[in-house]
């Protein structure tokens, strides 16, 4: 057996060399025989009535394929986790870009102003466009109250905090709608024949979530709805489960067509029509001690979920277990809720969630360490959760994390008590305005508490007749690595060299369900099965005396060929068991709330310009612990880029409503970063291992959305002396807020001189 | 219903493209990127925004970089063009491409070709760029996934090559 580990090691991309010469092929690349071009006609109202739909008579209609919901086979909704929300709204719409007809024709570019003469007479109800408007129940838009869904999660005696305590700390924190912007926008082909059923290709993360909402759709059993993953250009959550309702319509235009149908989003349609971060409001009541200690409290986490439920709980969840940060609660009550709006449905986004509450959480970190008179390091410190203390679920953190030493490690590289102290002398003058600002964070790996257990992945690795490996799982690629990690740990388990392991396209025809690929689950849960159904091959050649322990990479192929050319396709699976010990109550919200957690602490550098208000980070440090890093490069690609996604979150991307509809959906009035707008974003890693992930691993892909818009904000507060509660924070956002206080240049060193003197010497720390 | 990109009659229009002489019968204000695209075959570049922004349509047009979703064909006559599929010869990559496969350069790939012509062209003119220069040369080419540490690094590495080269 090989001897040399792969895993750790930052081998070649399994499909890099497709991507940097363009061979790869996108969804958009894929051209059919006969194929069509498809369109959506969308609701231009929030909510109302669809009285009369009527068809522009200079138009040839007779060349157009026109779908309505009439044409839907099966159930009219797109299965989720409820089945609320329509594939083609019929009598009422709930959101503006609500998809109502279908149109394919053979040339695209007509198909632009086709939909133009399409037009819907609405009959208007009156929207819900805020959490707040949603809560006051002026109008029910979704079944009795608004509300999608509320957790509660209670720990020790929240009550009785109150009178203990020497401080109490409120605040409320919010956060906007952000939008995924993959550069490849969503896509999907579909065709249809009566002996195949369904094929579709298209752009996206998870094949089943399609194959399910198809099965439903088109009234098929599984055998006849086949989903393929194209190469997918970039996704972020953004093409969890929008996907199935384009891969919906392309089914449904393909089998009125009975020729291949292709839908293309443009940039416009992508961003009008498709899933964005839930925007968000936290309140927090924190009861202190005088040395600091959080005793106990109340935190109100609320996310507008748009129009329909799609994966709202989930996203409700996830945000609300991080709610507490990585802080030990002795007592705490978290009250969180997803309500209704007329917008587009909201969705998954890289953080799902924990982005939102983990802002509020470290915003309100350094508001109490003010009102306690300490650093924002020291108020950190003191109340780290510790090994043996147990998370706001009572979960037992049992790995050996020492959270005050990656903090020590982070104030060190990012050498942050030195610029504090050149901070605070050379801000009174200039127009300039430095800070530097801290966040810690934790994030969960893999699904929350029984969702493993109800995924129950299966996951299968082959024996090809050449003697080489390939990977089974319907875990899909866009831009993570999943192909070149999973390919790692294969011929990690196997002792073969990487070149000898290949991994399938997904395709559920030729793949198991290895789960959705979502919530940084795939290394640390799919790798881990991976490696078991690898040894399963190592081990059943090894019981056929085909192979002997210590065996060479060459006596495995010829082995690997025996068993092919003797039995036929060899292939091993392996299922998901929950580990032992691991419990948890879904009725209480209680327990065991992730196998792993990844823990880290990063800390931003911001200049404040007075002159433009414009903040921009000069420097970024991003420590964390992810357990075992099996893919060096790789791992690091994921740190920076989550980063760059938070610096977005946090300073540059502004989605603008109006009664529900995105009024700004172009790159030219959506703004991210480039390349000249980052700082370095400096990667550490530690590495403590995890004993639930394969070789150790844990989950990464998340983690880095949580901390910058936090870290980012406090460092604006520790420049300025001005506490800010809202991301996206712009430069007018700033402007606003110093005028409404009153503040020139000269107010402004008073607030922040009066600001130093209430945190604690920084000394201490 | 006409499409303003064919208000003019198709004509033919020749350039060329990664060396070779094309022909092709094409609306003249038809978007350069939908000819590569559909006639040419030459699908390495992409649409990501279809106004000028993202960048990965990008190709050189007589050695200046530019976005082909705003040039339409017929400003492309007699013109030279590179595109991905021109830079490696063969199963040879090309010096860039290289880099950036060693140094996590493309993630899920669709900034890629775009981002690889604008760094080659920022060689071309730059052989000794420094990091503020890659940082500036690039900024026309968007890429969610890297948050561009890996790109630049790439870039860097490219021209060190060069230069022992």
């Amino acid at each position: 057996m090989n001897t040399e580990h792969i895993v750790g090691k930052s081998v070649p991309r399994k499909e890099g060399r497709d991507k940097v010469t363009g061979r790869s092929q996108y969804v958009d690349d894929m051209v059919l025989p006969n194929m069509l071009f498809g369109a959506t006609v969308r609701s231009q109202i929030a909510r109302g009535h669809i009285r009369k739909i009527t068809f522009d008579p200079d138009v040839a209609w007779d060349e157009f394929v026109i779908v309505s919901a009439k044409d839907i086979p099966g159930k009219n909704c797109i299965a989720l986790i409820g089945d609320d929300q329509p594939c083609l709204a019929t009598d009422v719409v709930n959101h503006p870009e609500e998809p109502i007809l279908l149109l394919a024709h053979p040339d695209r570019h007509v198909l632009a102003t086709a939909v133009q003469a399409v037009s819907i007479e609405h009959g208007a109800l009156p929207g819900i466009f805020s959490i707040e408007e949603s809560e006051r129940r002026s109008e029910i838009i979704w079944g009795k109250d608004n509300v999608f869904k509320t957790y509660v999660i209670e720990k020790g005696d929240p009550d009785s905090v109150w009178a203990k305590a020497d401080y109490i700390v409120e605040g409320e924190y919010s956060t906007g709608a952000q939008e995924q912007l993959y550069i490849e926008n969503n896509g999907m082909i579909a065709t249809f024949d009566a002996a195949q059923g369904i094929t579709v290709w298209g752009s996206l993360q998870c094949p089943y979530y399609i194959h399910k909402a198809l099965m439903a759709l088109c009234n098929l059993p599984a055998e006849k709805v086949r989903v393929v993953q194209m190469e997918t250009g970039g996704a972020f959550g953004g093409k969890e489960e929008y996907p199935s309702m384009i891969a919906a319509h392309a089914a449904l235009l393909a089998i009125k067509a009975g020729r291949p149908v292709k839908i293309i989003y443009d940039r416009l349609e992508d961003m009008a029509a498709t899933t964005k971060r839930h925007p968000s409001r936290t309140r927090h009541r924190t009861a202190v001690s005088r040395d600091g200690k959080i005793l106990g409290g109340e935190i109100d986490f609320t996310i507008d979920g748009g129009a329909y439920l799609t994966l709202s709980p989930v996203v409700l969840s996830r945000g609300a277990i991080h709610a507490g940060g990585p802080y030990y609660w002795p007592s705490v009550r978290i009250r969180a809720k997803a309500v209704a709006t007329n917008a587009p449905p909201h969705g998954a986004f890289r953080g799902f969630g924990a982005p939102q509450s983990l802002f509020a959480m470290e915003r309100h970190m350094d508001r109490i360490a003010q009102t306690v008179g300490l650093s924002p390091v020291e108020i950190r410190r003191r109340n780290f959760l510790q090994p043996g203390e147990t998370t706001t679920t009572e979960q037992v953190i049992r790995e050996p994390i020492n959270l005050g030493e990656l903090l020590d490690r982070a104030l060190l590289v990012s050498e942050y008590h030195s610029k504090k102290r050149r901070f605070a002398s050379e801000n009174p003058v200039g127009t300039n305005r430095k800070g530097v600002g801290i966040a810690a964070f934790l994030h969960g790996a893999g699904f929350t508490g029984s969702g493993e257990r109800y995924l129950s992945s299966v996951v299968g690795v082959e024996g090809c007749p050449d003697g080489k490996v390939r990977v089974l799982v319907s875990s899909t690629e866009f831009g993570q690595g999943t192909k070149t990690v999973l390919s790692q740990i294969a011929a990690e388990a196997l002792g073969l060299p990487y070149e000898s392991v290949s991994i399938a396209q997904p395709d559920t025809r030729e793949v198991p369900n290895s789960g959705p690929t979502v919530a940084s689950r795939t290394v640390m849960v799919v790798g881990k099965l991976v490696q078991s159904a690898a040894l399963g091959i190592a081990q059943t050649l090894i019981l056929s005396r085909l192979l002997h322990e210590g065996y060479s990479a060459d006596e495995f192929r010829t082995a690997c060929q025996q068993h092919v050319a003797k039995h036929g396709q060899f292939r091993c699976w392996s299922r998901y068991e929950a580990p032992s010990g691991i419990f948890w109550d879904d009725e209480q919200y209680r327990g065991e709330a992730y196998a792993a957690f990844a823990w880290a602490v990063y800390i931003a550098e911001v200049t404040v310009d007075l002159t433009t208000y414009s903040v921009s980070v000069d420097d970024f440090v991003a420590l964390q612990e992810v357990g075992k890093v099996l893919h060096p490069t790789l791992a690091r690609g994921q740190i920076i880029g989550g980063v760059a996604q938070g610096i977005g979150f946090s300073l540059y991307e502004k989605v603008i409503w109006q009664n529900g509809r995105m009024q700004n959906g172009q790159m030219t009035n959506y703004i991210m970063p480039t390349s000249s707008d980052l700082p370095p974003i400096r990667v550490f890693f530690e590495e403590l291992g995890n004993v639930h992930g394969a070789y150790g691993a844990k989950g990464i892909g998340e983690l880095p959305m949580d901390g910058p818009a936090p870290a980012i904000v406090n460092a604006v507060e520790d420049a300025l002396g001005v506490p800010f509660d809202s991301v996206p924070l712009l430069p007018e956002d700033i402007m606003d807020r110093l005028n409404m206080d009153g503040l020139n240049k000269d107010g402004l060193a008073a607030s922040l001189e009066q600001h130093n003197a209430s945190s604690a010497a920084e000394a201490d720390d | 219903m006409t499409d303003p990109r064919r208000s003019l009659a198709k004509s033919e229009i020749s350039f060329t493209v990664n060396g070779e002489l094309r022909k092709v019968r094409a609306y003249p204000m038809e978007r350069l990127l939908d000819v590569l695209r559909h006639q040419l075959e030459l699908t390495g570049a992409k649409e990501g925004c279809g106004e000028g922004e993202c960048g990965s349509c990008s190709v050189l047009m007589n050695g200046a970089l530019v976005n082909s979703c705003l040039v339409p064909v017929l400003q492309a006559a007699a013109t030279s063009i590179v595109t991905i599929e021109g830079l490696s010869s063969g199963e040879q990559l090309h010096d860039l491409q290289k880099a950036f496969l060693e140094w996590g350069g493309a993630q899920c790939g669709i900034c890629t070709p775009g981002m690889i012509l604008a760094a080659c062209h920022l060689l071309n003119g730059k052989p000794n760029p420094t990091l503020e220069e890659i940082r500036e040369g690039l900024s026309g080419n968007l890429c969610r996934c890297t948050g561009y540490s890996q790109i630049l690094e790439a870039v860097q590495e490219a021209a060190r090559r060069r230069k022992r080269a």
